[in-house]
């Protein structure tokens, strides 16, 4: 490991050096940049590049936890996820999951914003209000939501004089993780639009109202398409962490897989293969198909900005 | 409302006015905010009832009889002081290292020369995808070997090379003008000099937003620590209180107070620092634009 840490490291480090020794003059302030980087590229090497590269490798291997008997089986691993209906499902619950989150967070925070940032008093407190959910610990989130969706002894089905199984039915267990993680979470998004629409010029609200513009003409022609950007970027950032769900889903169903096995999620599957089964090389093969799929969005995501700036142009 | 004189006798009167849509509006967040707090209303009373009234049917909001026994034993029988002075002794240890190597790096990257640099900013950048819940199982092998399994260095060491933080710096020290720099270096200020005399003051308040959210992060992050450890005295808060008090059978009243513990830190940390919270979710959000 050490190795290949060294030889990440060192081409800058050789090259700085070198070039730092050689140039004279204005451009000399400008050298010895491999020692700025030396140390992130360290850890990064050592604890993301590494286990990247790790586990590429095991995943053509039968590894074991502890690393023993790691002989090479070629594409075995892979051929055996993607016949796995264990791995198809939880891929599913993973993406059912984002499907209905990043929808509604994005709407639910954007609302939020809106009504914060119009009200004239006490913008603090709303802030605080929205936001202080996700100061909390996903686990300690996730067993608030157990507790209050408890049947009997919880409040949700209390408050709505409801009858509702919501962690031991199938058809309700992952829309409670649902909720659950829009309380938790939406208030990171909603500071996001809140900021935004804090950004967004006043003279074009007073230009729009000059030439008659209502309120909800000024909301679509000016407030929506100034909020794009935003909007793009929240959206981004809550597929790719919804992707990876996994805290509040293992924390409300005391860390098994839920009622007909209906919240197991993509990590959880992983995990379970790599520490509960021990076969590290099956777990590091689905590891690597889900590092390809958030790749996949992202390179999207990378490409359908592209394609709007040069549209725009 | 159409000229500026206008518009600043109207701003200046509606801090004070109460329109009917501000009535409305006012209203309107007192009832969302009261949704958003019930929970927490809940869990805090949940908290003062016995443990006997935490499980009565049907439940209700406030105790009948107030009492702080699942506060008391929470502090008697749990593990919850050596929980939380993990939580602390990592997190402090994981923002320190984060700002100091990312703010280097980041530096690094927008303002200095070194070949290679444009391909291991390439790289960098594809590490914003790899994180322990995408590729658990492979890091955690690695720290095994490297024997920090159940070690405070395994919990924090791979918590500190966040691709993002970096990225977010450099997007800040590109748009600090050269000359500043310059200025400095004709003068005969060396590099390290210029970083730590100009650029890092300059870069306090992005500092102060990567370093407030690698700690609330790294606070709160459960992950990691759950995989890396299983000795209950190493354990973190979220991850104490989410596997070890849920193994004894769960004890309602005195987990929602555990709870409680584990996110008021970060509660008093957004009180005192709201300002600066809110500017890094602002400036760290639009960063990544």
């Amino acid at each position: 490991m050490t190795t290949s840490a060294e030889t990440v490291i060192a081409p800058p480090r050789a090259q700085a050096a070198a070039a730092g020794a050689a140039t004279v003059g204005r451009k000399q302030g400008f050298q010895h940049g491999g020692w700025f980087v030396a140390p992130f590229l360290a850890l990064f090497a050592l604890f993301v590049i590494w286990p990247l590269l790790r586990g590429i490798y095991l995943s053509f291997t039968d590894a074991n936890i502890s690393g023993d008997s790691a002989g090479f089986i070629g594409f075995d691993n892979y051929r055996e996820a993607l016949h796995d209906p264990l791995m198809w499902d939880s891929l599913g619950h993973s993406a059912f999951f984002t499907l209905l989150v990043v929808p509604c967070i994005t709407v639910l925070a954007f609302l939020l914003a809106m009504l914060a940032h119009h009200i004239e008093r006490g913008t603090w407190l709303w802030r605080l209000c929205f936001f202080l959910p996700f100061l909390l610990p996903s686990t300690v989130a996730g067993n608030l939501w157990q507790w209050l969706f408890n049947p009997g002894t919880g409040m949700v089905n209390h408050v709505f004089g409801i009858d509702t199984p919501w962690l031991t039915d199938k058809s309700y267990a992952m829309l409670a993780v649902v909720i659950t993680t829009l309380w938790w979470t939406v208030g990171f998004s909603f500071l996001l639009y809140l900021a935004a629409l804090q950004g967004i010029p006043g003279h074009l609200y007073e230009a729009a109202k000059l030439d008659g513009a209502n309120a909800w003409h000024r909301m679509v022609h000016i407030t929506l398409p100034m909020l794009r950007n935003i909007t793009g970027l929240v959206i981004a950032l809550q597929i790719l962490a919804s992707l990876q769900v996994f805290d509040q889903a293992v924390v409300m169903q005391d860390f098994g897989p839920g009622p007909e096995e209906s919240t197991r999620t993509f990590v959880q599957f992983t995990l379970e293969q790599g520490f509960t089964s021990y076969r590290v090389g099956y777990a590091s093969a689905i590891s690597i198909i889900f590092f390809v799929i958030i790749a996949a969005v992202a390179l999207a995501r990378m490409w359908l900005l592209r394609n709007r700036e040069e549209g725009a142009r | 409302m159409t000229t500026d004189a206008a518009l600043i006798r109207i701003k200046t009167r509606t801090r004070k006015a109460w329109t009917p849509s501000q009535i409305v509006l006012t209203l309107l967040g007192v009832a969302v905010s009261a949704v958003f707090l019930a929970p927490l209303a809940w869990a805090l009373f949940t908290s003062l009832k016995s443990e006997t009234e935490a499980v009565e049917v049907p439940p209700h909001w406030l105790p009948k009889e107030w009492t702080g026994q699942a506060w008391k034993a929470l502090f008697q029988t749990g593990n919850i002081t050596d929980w939380f002075v993990n939580s602390l002794v990592v997190s402090v240890c994981v923002t320190a290292i984060v700002l100091t190597v990312s703010a280097l790096a980041g530096y690094g990257f927008a303002r200095t020369e070194f070949r290679g640099k444009n391909v291991l900013m390439g790289v960098v950048m594809a590490g914003l995808m790899v994180s322990p819940a995408v590729l658990g199982v492979p890091l955690f092998t690695t720290v095994q070997q490297m024997g920090m399994v159940d070690t405070y260095w395994g919990m924090i060491l791979p918590q500190c090379a966040p691709a993002a933080m970096v990225y977010i710096l450099y997007k800040f020290f590109q748009g600090i003008p050269k000359e500043l720099e310059e200025a400095a270096f004709i003068d005969g200020a060396g590099r390290w000099r210029v970083f730590f005399t100009i650029v890092v003051p300059l870069a306090r308040p992005s500092l102060a937003a990567v370093g407030i959210f690698t700690f609330i992060a790294s606070w709160n992050n459960f992950l990691w620590p759950y995989m890396v450890t299983n000795n209950p005295d190493l354990m973190t808060m979220p991850n104490g209180i989410a596997t070890v008090m849920n193994s004894y059978g769960i004890q309602w009243a005195q987990l929602m107070a555990g709870g409680l513990m584990a996110g008021l830190p970060l509660i008093v940390v957004f009180v005192f620092f709201q300002r600066q919270i809110v500017s890094g979710v602002a400036h760290t959000g639009l960063a990544g634009q």
